[in-house]
């Protein structure tokens, strides 16, 4: 009998094309994704007469540096950002990739555009040269971030050098209350294994929680597998993914949809596999969690209040103090407290429709009393929210409804937090200046997010659909 | 890809953890060309004030470490985005190599490509290191990467691990891509039989 697998090394196997002396793989790229962003790496492969080998294998848009007041591209002011949009086309003509332009229908945040268009499907090996890359793990795809040098050489041959790295599996258990999602459950693990907890690990999510969660919830946790450090994370392909993928343009139809889903029922991991380390957690108590310092893994339930560098290890002290200072907050304060001047709700972490239709629920409930910004994950996410009357609910509850790219989450594009302000986040990073130099950051679900522009300051969005008044 | 043998250097403390990507290469200036060079940019935000000036008190701004070539880290040192312009603003920068307890994993990859030495060492170490370097600002490290190893300021050697692979190409200064190539058969081989197995990727729509 053959040892049981884990579908992380299921997937390795079958991109394996050999391992060198020293054990380290070369795995074929089975889908490689690529943005405006990705410009430099193009630079490269032309510095060194190279060209990309599998074009068909390349699939693009752009995202990062794009206008989300139009998609004009005379809007985009930055020459820098210019140069590099303009730049993805020009090299999807030279080399023959798909690219959703800036005008397509289709375009959006790649790791929103991947999964809604069935390019992203289990067993697949995805790179791109973003971190975020890991969100398409939600379909079961083992995928993760790269960088420029690594993007040139994927383009030239279609694989990439890696080190197996070890297996985590994260098990969670139990049914979500009202108010808590996906965003809170990412929140909660990150706080207990660390920014750094997964490194060097591809996480496997399993559980109850996470069978009874949609797929766009699934991206959200798969999303934020970086932030704790992790090389990737992965979820087995059941029922919801098949559903979800059945009828999307890329996806296989007909004997070829039999053909790949007799692949991708082979890939859950076996009865058995071992994995090098082992979470897990109850998620019934879980509450709605903001983060409160610089790092994802410093997040509390809404309930709490700001913690005090006393409450920390001697040698932490001085860093927590410089990260309480830097976000302006005063230790024992309620979270509830916390004034708000800004409030974003879009990226590829939370800019996916069933993130916009909490957000409107909340929204609709009242009144922005600070400037408060919906930027959609796609453009077809945009106009399925324009179907449903959401842009009319944000727009009447004094929101702002703006075209979709990565926007504020890492304001690339002239969307920024200005310095010194603090901004409710449904992104993924609270770093030092992410959102611009000087912002503060608070990350957070989109239904938070909504209930934080209602009331102007950090806010349990329980109370609000409960009813209480914003 | 400049090579790697031994370096003697100026260390310099950096204590904070979780000093991410950003925070090396803030995301405003990462669409400049390369030849341009990046060290302008390297902790950009941590470096100079709103109005360009430099902020005294930031450790690569003091006299004593703005010729480091070597810097010692907290935890979690380059962790977040996937960005290599942090590597290009670090060795842009003249910093050869950098000390730290764990890293980000793109980031400990993405080194490798520029001829960044990243060595791990426990934390206790790390904390070691950056106090001495503190208490005498401006002291050297010195690194012998063919022998796998590195003296601090007080004399003390200490022993690293670094994968073969690593340690070779940091060597001879040697380019990936070259040496991918030399897989062409197997490459082919292998795409050939992937595209028979899985060929719904691969119908034209």
């Amino acid at each position: 009998m053959t040892q049981p697998q884990t579908m992380f090394a299921k997937i390795w196997q079958r991109h394996l094309i050999c391992e060198d002396s020293d054990g380290r793989s070369l795995l074929h790229v089975s889908r490689h994704f690529a943005h405006d962003g990705s410009w430099h790496a193009f630079s490269f492969l032309q510095a060194r007469g190279l060209t990309v080998r599998h074009p068909d294998q390349l699939f693009t848009t752009p995202d990062h540096g794009v206008s989300t007041h139009s998609h004009h591209i005379e809007d985009i002011h930055d020459a820098d950002q210019l140069r590099v949009v303009k730049g993805l086309d020009a090299n999807a003509k030279k080399y023959g990739f798909t690219v959703f332009g800036l005008n397509d229908p289709r375009q959006g945040i790649i790791h929103v555009v991947g999964p809604e268009q069935g390019l992203t499907q289990p067993g697949l090996l995805i790179v791109c040269g973003d971190s975020h890359t890991s969100t398409h793990g939600a379909l079961g795809a083992l995928s993760f971030g790269i960088g420029a040098s690594e993007v040139c050489h994927v383009l030239a041959t279609q694989s990439i050098w890696q080190r197996k790295p070890k297996t985590m599996r994260v098990n969670i258990e139990g049914e979500l209350s009202e108010g808590v999602s996906a965003k809170d459950v990412i929140l909660a693990l990150i706080e207990k294994i660390g920014a750094n907890g997964a490194a060097g690990h591809v996480i496997e999510y399993m559980g109850s929680t996470i069978e009874s969660m949609s797929m766009e919830a699934r991206l959200t946790l798969c999303n934020m597998s970086i932030e704790a450090g992790a090389r990737a994370g992965l979820i087995a392909p059941d029922e919801t993914t098949y559903l979800y993928l059945k009828g999307k343009p890329y996806s296989p139809a007909g004997t070829d949809w039999d053909l790949a889903q007799a692949y991708w029922q082979s890939l859950p991991s076996d009865e058995g596999a071992q994995f090098d380390t082992e979470v897990s957690f109850n998620a019934t108590d879980l509450s709605p969690r903001v983060t409160w310092g610089n790092s994802p893994e410093e997040s509390l339930p809404i309930s709490k209040c700001v913690p005090s560098a006393k409450d920390y290890p001697a040698q932490q002290q001085e860093s927590i103090q410089a990260t309480l200072e830097y976000m302006g907050l005063k230790s024992g304060e309620p979270l509830e407290h916390v004034p708000i001047d800004i409030v974003f709700i879009g990226s590829c972490t939370n800019g996916r429709i069933e993130d916009l239709r909490a957000a409107a629920a909340v929204a609709k409930r009242g009144h922005a009393v600070v400037p408060a910004i919906v930027v959609p994950g796609s453009s077809l996410v945009k106009s399925q929210a324009e179907k449903e009357g959401l842009d009319q609910v944000f727009i009447k509850a004094g929101f702002q409804w703006r075209e979709s790219g990565c926007s504020m989450c890492v304001g690339m594009n002239g969307d920024l937090v200005p310095s010194g302000q603090r901004c409710a986040s449904t992104t993924n990073r609270n770093f030092r200046g992410r959102q611009g130099p000087g912002s503060r950051t608070h990350l957070m679900s989109p239904a938070m997010a909504a209930a934080a522009a209602l009331t102007g300051h950090l806010t349990d969005v329980r109370k609000i659909l409960n009813g209480e008044p914003a | 890809m400049t090579p790697f043998q031994t370096l003697q250097g100026i260390a310099a403390p950096l204590d904070q953890p979780n000093a991410d990507t950003d925070q090396i290469a803030p995301a405003r200036f990462l669409r400049r060309p390369r030849q341009e060079g990046y060290s302008q940019f390297l902790f950009h935000d941590l470096r100079f004030d709103e109005k360009g000036g430099e902020k005294a008190e930031f450790v690569l701004n003091r006299p004593d470490f703005k010729s480091a070539q070597i810097l010692i880290v907290n935890r979690n040192f380059g962790g977040g985005s996937s960005r290599e312009q942090a590597v290009w603003c670090l060795v842009d920068s003249g910093i050869r190599c950098v000390i730290g307890s764990t890293f980000g994993d793109i980031f400990y990859n993405n080194s490798i490509n520029h001829g960044l030495l990243l060595i791990k060492q426990d934390e206790n170490v790390c904390k070691h290191l950056r106090d001495q370097l503190h208490a005498s600002p401006g002291a050297s490290l010195s690194i012998d990467l063919p022998n796998q190893s590195f003296t601090g300021p007080d004399g003390h050697r200490y022993t690293f691990s670094i994968e073969e692979s690593r340690k070779k190409r940091l060597l001879d200064g040697l380019d990936e891509i070259g040496l991918t190539f030399k897989y062409e058969t197997q490459m082919r081989a292998f795409e050939t039989n992937f595209r028979q197995k899985h060929p719904w990727l691969f119908r034209v729509s």
